[in-house]
């Protein structure tokens, strides 16, 4: 059977291509390269789904002697693999957003925030960001430098201000909003903190231009989508894939033909059950109709053979542990949720008790202080409303 | 080296602002392991912080170890995808052929075994870090033959 | 652009200026949104997210105390979606608390029990998450209860932004995140100066003082025991706030029946010892100045006050190199408690073994100071008990006494008369002004030239004040000085201390004379005063302070009669051999990290 999936091959297509897109680009001007960016719609591909243009058009609106682009390589999401491999493979082009970033905004200093899972990288990222220079230097004459920070195991870094605070020797706790970092990011100067993936498809969209970007996907979810793909599939890794495809179509090319659940975004995402998977789409939720989910890439499938409390037991317990505990929706709901649902499967605490629950994902959703926090009720909900039976006996 | 010769190398090398404090403490990790409360007051020494706040740093960072670990640090990774894929069988392995359980270090602190995170290689799980390294697509026979590597491995 | 913008709460228009925070504007309106990790003494946290409010057109809450007003916004402070989610948060922060409220020492004075009843929960709600800790009691200033820790870090921003120690921060993350020392060691280990701020910015009774006033009902008890309690200056203007009585209010003489029916043998009176403070430091002040101008000696000078005990091992831990620039006076607690077990027993023909020395202080350090081993000159523990106001608070509640319309007594003698340079040592700037009181005269033979006494540029909450005196027409013996222009500055909040000593130790401070205090606002706004201290608060006591000095018959400590007696029968003069061994002290480096 024809597969409904568009495949995209950008991200890992010929570096020597994207060379000439980065000479190209950065012939025009700072404006030129923002308004493309702002028309393509590109949207930032770590899971939360701003605007990049509109991002870096609050940077380089700031007035400062100082500022900074900082590349997000802190991928923890579980189920999610997509950032190592771009940099693995896909260097330049993360690089070359960057520069482009560096650019447009009015920063000549960029770093790259890798996580410290992925330390074994950087010998090569070292030479390809040495190469990167030279070219900056000898063909541009354009000074940006670019620097690795490595992380040193905390997934909470992934959040932007957390990840500011950690460049700054502190605990990665997520800062108060507003200031946003294009306002007050690393050492209070105007930063932009991008995706690695997002990165790459600036040049993406300097490459095709934004009117070709704009046909790939649906409505505001524009362009291709890297998507981790795991768990109970024949075909696990790394797909590129138009963004606003149907979930249907996503089991049935990746599927093992048993199909319980996917979750989609991974631990923080939502957990879409076999009969909602027709009217799910995968894509940013203000411009879709129905079920829609926005997501970081991180696809996982589930069996039959699956518990589904098991999977929420575990997510439970990765929250409790990386929540940076200081706001108290998330440092003790995350408690409460994991030590509710145990009580509930022992038998300690009535059925009646998982409403508490839901109830409590609801503050934690309305009261936390980052994403993290905000995010924990998702897939709690989708699992307890969805899987109840297996919550409880 | 001694620890203080380290830190000080480390401070001249990163510099001796609040910022400067990670690559410090990871280049302690890098040479020690982990980072000693002697370490800890250095460390605040040379970059004028108080020695609570290096500490309150390093317990954040699952990796900016405060005890001490074995020259090699093993972290077994424990989300779901992984646990689908026999991080049970992984982790009984491991503590079989270590004599320790998770948490603990070995007697002759060659080996220390821990839990970690998802460590980004969900599709070929399970998988675990042997200090920088990644080993995936685990199985009882290819622990046994990393362990083993690992054990030879005198230097 | 405008400096204000217009926002809308509950219906009401209001006009803030820019960067107001919502929480500024539903104060402004006297509308009371709940906080609990808000202090207005620290910067915002935005922690505990109990101060949420709906703002239209967002989806989620949003925290009132780190939104900034902007024009036009429209804020719901009671909405049900508010309501309901705060009751959760409170319920949350229950769930992880020592609920053991009615054994707890700031119960009834505690924010969180105070929120609890107010939104009635229900300690069933969700299941227990409390971690098992132990109270920390190596101290002999602060204990450390963690169980029943909100994890604010109120705290932990005390320690960093007003008095730059540091010595707590937050440790570990998600559900193991705690407030913890260097290590978790105990407190007593590390570099904490037990100043106390942490414990009057503590919403709850995780943090509190060491309390020995068990003790002292034991000895008050004993009849072979004397009893003597004297009282420090800044107790008298807030000790009312605990037995309700409006902030400011003096209750110097309430206070003496209350402590006189709890049973004290005689209450007498830290001022008495601060006048003596007075004449010791003075005198020693002109004694460096001599050594300088005089015998061009190399002295240490900026020379710096030593009353403030949470100071001086501050100095000791931060800038050990620069110990000699303190006063070797002790200060009035320990001075009075040196000559209450010597003088003051000899002229009542008191075995001194047999007197109890008790101080009532507006400090949690005076407790640490009482027992560092060199504080047993007179042969006995000089000092045997230190009490804070609030314990001083709980025992007059404990007798019963209606003190709102208790009759009111003087002082006991001896050691009971002072005067009201005495007094102002409990407000920043306090200690200067009264000694220039002294010292102008003793070199001029003249008063200072103020106004009715009162020095007015040293006054005041600016974290660092300077002023300079120029000194004319000096009396033969200080001819030296002629001319001279007598430079001095006050600092109070360990981080303004920090700013002058930095200059000490660059060698470039301009000053000779400098007075420093740990707390912000000096003594009445002390780490051992009542819960809650804030800006508004310590002015009002500061205020209370200042018209306790002008009301009194002696102003200068030079002028009080037992202090004359003192030095006539016994000490014989300032700075003497005697004053040497009972009054002034050494101090020891410590490690600053």
């Amino acid at each position: 059977m024809q597969s409904k999936l568009k495949r995209v091959d950008f991200i890992f297509s010929s570096n020597e291509e994207s060379k000439k897109v980065l000479l190209k680009t950065f012939r025009k001007t700072r404006e030129e390269i923002l308004d493309e960016l702002i028309t393509s719609r590109l949207k930032g591909r770590g899971g939360a789904g701003f605007s990049t243009g509109m991002k870096w058009k609050f940077a380089k609106s700031e007035v400062a002697d100082q500022k900074y682009i900082i590349c997000n390589a802190d991928e923890g999401e579980p189920g999610t693999f997509k950032d190592r491999k771009i940099l693995d493979k896909a260097l330049f082009k993360v690089l070359g957003g960057m520069a482009i970033a560096g650019k447009v905004v009015g920063a000549n200093k960029g770093f790259i925030y890798l996580r410290g899972e992925y330390k074994f990288l950087v010998p090569q990222l070292k030479e390809g960001i040495s190469d990167f220079h030279k070219l900056l230097k000898n063909e541009l004459d354009f000074d940006f430098n670019i620097e690795i920070f490595l992380g040193s195991g905390s997934y909470i870094c992934g959040e932007e201000t957390a990840l500011i605070e950690s460049m700054e020797g502190k605990r990665g706790e997520p800062r108060n909003k507003p200031p946003f970092p294009t306002q007050y990011g690393y050492l209070g100067k105007p930063t932009v903190v991008n995706n690695v993936e997002t990165l790459a498809l600036v040049m993406m969209v300097c490459q095709v231009e934004a009117e070709n970007f704009k046909k790939l996907g649906i409505h505001d979810s524009t362009g291709s989508k890297l998507f981790s793909i795991s768990g109970d599939t024949p075909k696990s890794g790394i797909y590129e894939l138009e963004f606003g495809m149907s979930l249907i179509d996503f089991v049935e090319e990746f599927g093992d033909g048993d199909t319980k659940s996917v979750q989609v975004g991974g631990a923080s995402g939502f957990c879409v059950p076999r009969k909602k998977f027709e009217t799910t789409t995968i894509g940013y939720k203000e411009d879709l109709d129905g079920d829609s989910l926005p997501t970081g890439g991180s696809m996982m499938l589930f069996n039959s053979s699956r518990s589904m409390y098991n999977v929420l037991h575990n997510y439970l317990e990765f929250f409790t542990n990386e929540s940076c505990g200081q706001c108290t929706p998330c440092r003790i709901g995350c408690q409460q949720l994991l030590k509710g649902i145990k009580a509930i499967k022992r038998g300690d605490k009535s059925e009646e008790y998982l409403k508490q629950l839901l109830e409590l994902t609801d503050t934690m959703k309305l009261t936390s202080k980052c994403g993290l926090g905000q995010s924990v009720a998702n897939s709690f909900s989708s699992i307890v409303e969805n899987f109840r039976e297996e919550m409880i006996y | 080296m001694e620890i203080k010769a380290l830190i000080f190398k480390l401070a001249e090398k990163y510099g001796r602002k609040r910022e400067n404090l990670i690559p410090i403490l990871q280049g302690v990790v890098q040479e020690e392991r982990y980072i000693s409360d002697e370490a800890m007051v250095e460390i605040a020494r040379q970059l004028d912080i108080s020695a609570a706040q290096v500490y309150g740093t390093c317990t954040f960072y699952s990796f900016l170890n405060t005890k001490p670990k074995g020259k090699y640090i093993i972290r077994v990774c424990e989300t779901i995808v992984c646990d689908m894929r026999g991080k049970k069988e992984v982790i009984s392995t491991l503590e079989d052929l270590l004599k320790i359980k998770i948490g603990e270090t070995t007697h002759n602190k060659r080996f220390s075994l821990l839990k970690t995170e998802c460590l980004g290689w969900c599709h070929k799980g399970p998988v675990m870090l042997v200090n920088d390294e990644v080993y995936t697509e685990l199985t009882p026979e290819k622990i046994r033959n990393i362990i083993a590597k690992y054990k030879e491995n005198i230097n | 652009m405008t400096d204000t913008v217009k926002i809308k709460i509950d219906g009401i228009e209001v006009k803030l200026e820019k960067n107001a925070s919502i929480l500024d504007a539903a104060k402004q309106l006297n509308i009371k949104i709940p906080t609990l990790c808000h202090h207005e003494d620290l910067c915002v946290a935005g922690n505990c997210r109990v101060c949420v409010v709906e703002q239209e057109g967002v989806h989620n809450l949003v925290p009132s105390c780190s939104t900034p007003a902007l024009d036009g916004m429209i804020i719901h402070t009671m909405t049900p979606k508010v309501r309901k989610a705060r009751k959760d948060l409170i319920a949350l922060l229950v769930s992880e608390h020592n609920t053991q409220c009615t054994t707890c020492y700031r119960s009834k004075n505690c924010e969180l029990q105070d929120l609890a009843a107010e939104y009635n929960i229900d300690n069933e709600v969700y299941l227990s998450v409390l971690k098992p800790s132990k109270v920390d009691r190596s101290s002999w200033s602060i204990e450390k209860d963690d169980s029943k820790c909100i994890r604010c870090q109120r705290c932990v921003r005390t320690c960093a932004e007003l008095q730059h120690v540091n010595a707590l921060d937050v440790a570990y993350r998600g559900k193991d995140m705690k407030i913890s020392t260097f290590m978790d060691l105990h407190m007593n280990e590390v570099v904490c100066v037990n100043c106390g701020q942490c414990i009057i910015h503590c919403p709850t009774g995780a943090l509190t003082e060491r309390r020995y006033y068990d003790n002292i009902w034991d000895a008050i008890g004993d009849p072979k025991k004397h009893v003597i309690i004297n009282t420090a200056p800044s107790v008298r203007v807030a000790l009312g706030e605990t037995l309700g009585f409006p902030v400011g209010t003096r209750v110097t003489k309430k206070m003496v029946t209350a402590l006189k029916k709890i049973g004290f043998d005689a209450v007498l009176d830290t001022d008495f010892a601060a006048d003596v403070t007075i004449l010791e430091e003075g005198h020693e002040l002109l004694h460096r100045l001599k050594r300088v101008f005089v015998d061009k000696e190399k002295v240490s000078l900026p020379m710096i006050t030593s009353c403030s005990p949470g100071w001086v091992k501050f100095i000791e831990h931060m800038y050990p190199n620069y110990l000699s620039h303190l006063s070797t006076c002790k200060s009035p607690q320990q001075m009075f408690g040196a000559l209450a077990k010597t003088y003051y027993a000899k002229k009542k023909g008191i075995d001194p073994k047999d007197i109890v020395s008790v101080a009532g202080m507006p400090c949690s350090a005076k407790k640490y100071e009482a027992n560092r081993p060199e504080m047993k000159s007179s042969g006995y523990n000089d000092v045997d008990a230190g009490l804070t106001t609030r314990e001083i608070g709980h025992m007059i509640k404990e007798t019963g006494v209606d003190f709102l319309s208790l009759e009111e007594t003087e002082f006991d003698s001896l050691m009971g008369e002072s005067s009201g340079a005495g007094v102002i040592f409990g407000a920043t700037g306090g200690v200067m002004e009264a000694a220039l009181r002294t010292v102008y005269e003793v070199v001029t033979g003249r008063e200072v030239p103020f106004k009715n006494l009162n020095i007015t540029p040293v006054r005041g909450l600016k974290g660092v004040k300077e002023a300079t005196i120029k000194i004319e027409n000096c009396v033969p013996a200080f001819s030296f000085l002629e001319g001279v222009e007598l430079k001095i500055a006050i600092a109070h909040g360990l981080i303004n201390a920090r700013i002058v000593m930095d200059q000490v130790e660059k060698g470039t401070s301009p000053y000779h004379f400098i007075e420093i205090m740990a707390c912000p606002g000096g003594c009445i706004g002390g780490g051992g005063q009542p819960i809650p201290t804030n800006c508004e608060i310590r002015q009002k006591r500061i205020d209370a302070i200042y018209e306790e000095d002008a009301n009194m018959p002696v102003r200068k400590s030079h002028e009080v009669k037992e202090v004359q007696e003192l030095y006539r029968d016994f000490l014989k003069e300032p700075l003497g051999q005697k004053s040497h061994h009972l009054l002034h002290t050494k101090y020891t480096k410590r490690n600053r990290y």
